[in-house]
């Protein structure tokens, strides 16, 4: 009885060595993959891995981006993680291992500078706008910001908790127009997804969602929608272990190349 | 933290001996480690509630409102599980016919499938566009963004829990009081009636009380299927995902009260007796 627990404690122990030596070996096969990713180039280089959080609307231009990125500094592998925004600051300030967050609006930034996460002021890289999305052939005949209130059109909008509806509120509180929606959901890419599939006659996304979409959805822009204007900026963590690797990253993203591929996805100047 | 974790066990067998039962000592240790992974996350979500503020977070005027809903919802899928389950369980466990085992592998498909999947197959059936949602529309039927779609994605992955359950009890009864009854003259109504329902009711209120449970935390089908609109589809998980975007501590707050929840129907229904 008396050497069970001993037992038990051994074996804890012996579990938890085994989990470090998990550990250690995907962080080496990350190295390694990173290895076989650079040509052999006579001088040798440091392999080193950047992790770059990003809003869930940068998927495109930013994997565009860490590909650029990965070319021009040999060695580098940029590691993304997109994710909302709200989910990202959780995630770095429970101490996941970011080097560089980029977020869709400056609230979600303020709570990371705030607590003192963000190395330095972060910098404006892009800015975006919402437009009407509508299943194709636009069943209902939609235009306007206006048409969105007529009775018996299906309406979906973002929820106001999250970026996308706190702008649909904000253009709501300006034309004086309420819009009763079907459904206020917690993502934009589910308001696209209601649009799509047909469920929902009309629903408030940005700009370039309706741009990555594709032919699933068309888009109405409106002279209302410049009154809700999301700026996405772009930080150093101040825990990276790469600050300057992490600086060059940002100054791709706001520099002249950054901007033609975040132009070219639909994305505005901050 | 082994403190906590060899609580529960202790109470529960206070009166008898700890014993191995002949399995290795380091087999019982890493059962320790496995225990230790589900309880350590539900004791750590314990200990980041705002206790102070607790009751404020979980009464909050939208918080009621899904918790209101999460309860009509799940009371009503569980009602459609019980009166299509039944039915469903009796034909697996005591008629034959080609193709049974492929029944049953379908009907319990959504206890493996990503819930998701479950709300995008409602969706090409009972969405606008799907194969019985749009004659419905015709008929000035329209399931989506209604309660009416959560309660279809809920019955929709509880179904299985309640037919799993039954199924086995019914087997575990045998078919013998049900053939002695119809010898003596019961009609297979009244047999069923008189015999079956009585003999297996412990099975069947178990198998309601899962099927009501994964209904309460029914999230990605909900998601996918109804949509998220206060008071009439964004039930308590739905509530949770979004109040994370700004206050945390109601989700966490709110993330408690379906554990404790969670845990009560656990102990209801498998704390009693011995897992056979």
């Amino acid at each position: 009885m008396s050497r069970r627990p001993l037992v038990a404690i051994l074996a804890l122990a012996g579990v938890a060595t085994l989990l470090a030596g998990c550990a250690s070996p995907s962080t080496g096969s990350g190295n390694g993959s990173s290895e076989s990713g650079s040509e052999t180039s006579a001088t040798p280089v440091v392999e080193q891995t950047l992790t770059v959080f990003a809003a869930a609307s940068l998927k495109d231009t930013f994997t565009e981006l860490a590909t650029e990125f990965e070319e021009s500094h040999p060695g580098v592998t940029v590691s993304l993680n997109f994710a909302g925004s709200a989910d990202l600051v959780s995630q770095v300030t429970e101490g996941a291992p970011a080097d560089i967050v980029a977020f869709a609006d400056e609230k979600n930034m303020a709570k990371l500078t705030d607590a003192g996460l963000i190395d330095g002021t972060p910098e404006l890289f892009a800015s975006n706008t919402l437009e009407i999305a509508v299943p194709p052939g636009n069943p209902r005949g939609i235009t306007s910001f206006r048409d969105l209130a007529k009775p018996g059109a299906k309406v979906v909008v973002c929820a106001a908790q999250v970026p996308c509806g706190s702008a649909t509120v904000k253009i709501e509180e300006a034309t004086g127009i309420t819009l009763t929606p079907v459904s206020e959901e917690s993502a934009v890419t589910d308001v696209l997804g209601k649009v799509s599939s047909g469920e929902a006659d009309a629903g408030l996304v940005y700009v370039t969602d309706v741009e990555a979409a594709g032919d699933t959805v068309e888009g109405v822009t409106f002279p209302e929608s410049s009154g809700a204007v999301n700026t996405y900026p772009i930080g150093v963590v101040a825990a990276s272990t790469l600050p300057e690797l992490a600086s060059e990253f940002s100054a791709l993203v706001t520099g002249a190349d950054g901007q033609k591929i975040l132009a070219a996805a639909g994305f505005a100047k901050p | 933290m082994p403190e906590t974790d060899r609580r529960p066990g202790s109470r529960r067998q206070a009166s008898r001996r700890v014993t191995l039962g002949g399995i290795p000592a380091w087999v019982a240790a890493v059962a320790v480690i496995g225990a230790l992974l589900i309880v350590v996350p539900i004791v750590s979500l314990a200990t980041r509630v705002d206790w102070a503020h607790f009751g404020s977070l979980i009464t909050s005027e939208s918080s009621l409102a899904a918790l209101a809903l999460s309860l009509r919802t799940s009371v009503a899928s569980t009602a459609l599980c019980v009166i299509l389950g039944v039915p469903l369980a009796l034909v697996l466990a005591r008629t034959s016919f080609p193709g049974k085992r492929i029944l049953r592998a379908l009907i319990l498909l959504p206890l493996v499938l990503p819930p998701v999947v479950g709300g995008i197959a409602l969706l090409a059936a009972f969405g606008r566009r799907g194969l019985l949602g749009a004659p419905l529309e015709v008929l000035g039927v329209t399931i989506a963004f209604s309660a009416v779609a959560v309660v279809l994605a809920q019955t929709f992955v509880a179904l299985p829990f309640l037919v799993l359950s039954l199924e086995a009890a019914l087997r575990a009864a045998g078919s013998r009081y049900e053939a002695v009854a119809s010898t003596l003259g019961a009609s297979p109504s009244t047999v069923f009636r008189r015999v079956t329902l009585p003999l297996v009711l412990p099975g069947l209120v178990t198998g309601a009380v899962l099927a009501f449970a994964r209904a309460l935390g029914e999230f990605g089908a909900t998601l996918t299927f109804a949509g998220s609109l206060e008071g009439v589809t964004r039930t308590l998980p739905l509530e949770i995902y979004l109040q994370r975007e700004t206050d945390p501590e109601a989700a966490v707050a709110l993330a408690l009260v379906l554990v404790v929840v969670a845990v009560i129907v656990m102990v209801v229904t498998y704390g009693r007796r011995e897992i056979r």
